[in-house]
């Protein structure tokens, strides 16, 4: 059945080429860790996206209970925490998902700088990936304020300070980030909100693409 | 078609150089040593991995419920800023005097502009064909240092922090009391002490304590209100005998709710 259900999609779209790209290819000794155990440093990477899966889809069931504005967002947040069934394993996956995939994307950050995997044919892959890291690092930032406690109602004064200390743009960047140039307030929380749920992903997964796409042309890097 | 041992690539990866580009990835046997397909073999160990290292995730996710803290008050002028760990380094390196007010810039712009600047375009300011860390002095100090330096900046910022302090801070520790706004007591309260000890009475971490819990009676509030006690000065209480005693009523009142609703909760360890 699943099959014949193959067959049928394949002859009108002859996906198998799709497929062979995406799976079908060797996995290097160097890189096995079945072979050489010190190889799961290569690891780092693929938890990092295991990780990301994990962001992602725990911030949709926190969007079902979320309100961006400043009057409900905490308590929306306590409702979670407190009421809702499972809700306090779904935000602290997320909590501590931003914590883990900012270790992971450090420590895979690392594996390829020494191993000098970045040299020529693989800069753009790196440019991709530290943008990538910049991203991820934007995103902990916006989704610290989300909850609206005093943590991040005042951390997030001082990093639109650090925004507003930048020589020229500065100004303009705090205003753009908060939605005013004084006020932390109703608007700031929601560009924080629209930036960490629609903004920033969106820029993650078309990075994220690009990551992928060029590892598979490229292949991983050879052993040192 | 062209396969396998005639093909040339670019450095080690899988595109072919210009003259032999057709698109065909390298024959399976053209790799060095033990290569093991990855659909399906690889992928479930990777799978089986995967599965280890989410039961940790889990563990960790159950075993420290993600911290929420009182509602935001942009009034609160006695709070000390914390951001996420992994900002601390710069938040740590702002407080450095070369850094700071002034140079404001260095410690948010040329610092951190030039590290990460640097980081971003590395394949092009190291350059050689050299890949082992020990073959390319230059690029693996820097990038050490550049660790070292976050790590130890950390460090810093972390060992600075009062922890116990902070967890004051925490939603959990908000008494679970009504104040009756319209009691004479809370318009006494408000007059006097509302500035130090909030709107409902629950303190302002490092200024003054939370008033839900405290282990004294009508009397004794009386005498603090008057003559204060630690670092709280005397003559903080401006008004008539008559509002004294409503005050103290009212906290007295506010406690008894407390003590009374906290043996319920389970949440009676503040008392």
């Amino acid at each position: 059945m699943l099959q014949k259900m193959y067959d049928w999609i394949d002859e009108r779209l002859d996906i198998t080429p799709i497929w062979r790209d995406i799976a079908d290819h060797e996995v290097p000794e160097h890189v096995n860790p079945a072979h050489h155990f010190s190889a799961f440093v290569y690891c780092f990477g693929g938890l990092t996206f295991f990780v990301t899966v994990i962001q992602v889809l725990s911030g949709m069931f926190l969007t079902m209970y979320y309100v961006p504005d400043i009057v409900n967002a905490w308590e929306s947040v306590k409702y979670l925490q407190t009421q809702v069934a499972h809700g306090q394993i779904v935000r602290g996956m997320h909590h501590w998902g931003a914590s883990v995939v900012i270790v992971m994307i450090f420590l895979h950050t690392l594996r390829v700088f020494f191993q000098g995997a970045y040299k020529k044919p693989r800069e753009l892959n790196w440019i991709v990936g530290v943008l990538l890291f910049f991203v991820m690092l934007g995103l902990g930032f916006t989704g610290y304020l989300l909850p609206w406690d005093n943590k991040a109602f005042f951390a997030t004064q001082v990093g639109l300070e650090i925004a507003e200390s930048v020589p020229f743009i500065g100004g303009d960047l705090k205003t753009l980030l908060a939605g005013d140039p004084e006020i932390v307030g109703a608007k700031t929380l929601a560009r924080f909100f629209a930036i960490h749920v629609f903004f920033l992903p969106a820029a993650l997964f078309a990075l994220m693409g690009a990551h992928f796409i060029m590892i598979r042309r490229q292949g991983i890097s050879g052993p040192l | 078609m062209k396969r396998g041992k005639g093909m040339k690539f670019v450095g080690d990866s899988r595109v072919p150089d210009k003259e032999s580009r057709d698109k065909i990835p390298k024959d399976y046997s053209e790799y060095p040593g033990r290569t093991e397909a990855f659909w399906p073999n690889f992928l479930l160990k990777e799978w089986l991995v995967g599965a280890v290292f989410l039961i940790g995730f889990l563990c960790l996710v159950a075993g420290a419920p993600s911290p929420l803290e009182q509602k935001a008050d942009p009034n609160n002028a006695s709070y000390i800023p914390l951001p996420d760990w992994y900002f601390l380094f710069l938040y740590e390196l702002l407080k450095y005097k070369f850094a700071a007010s002034e140079y404001v810039v260095i410690g948010t712009v040329v610092i951190p502009g030039l590290a990460f600047g640097a980081l971003f375009l590395a394949p092009f300011l190291d350059r050689g064909p050299e890949r082992r860390p020990s073959r390319r002095p230059i690029a693996t100090s820097l990038m050490l240092l550049g660790v070292a330096s976050v790590i130890w900046l950390t460090y810093e910022s972390v060992a600075g922090v009062d922890w116990e302090e902070r967890a004051a801070y925490s939603v959990e520790n908000v008494p679970d009391v009504e104040i009756d706004e319209e009691a004479p007591g809370y318009q006494v309260y408000s007059q006097n002490c509302l500035s130090c000890h909030g709107d409902s009475l629950q303190g302002n971490p490092g200024m003054a304590p939370g008033l839900v819990g405290i282990p004294y009676g009508a009397d004794q509030i009386k005498d603090i209100a008057v003559n204060g006690i630690g670092q709280m000065p005397a003559n903080q209480f401006q008004g008539t005998d008559e509002e004294l005693n409503q005050l103290a009523d009212f906290i007295v009142s506010i406690n008894e709710q407390a003590s009374g609703e906290g043996e319920g909760d389970g949440g009676s360890e503040e008392e």
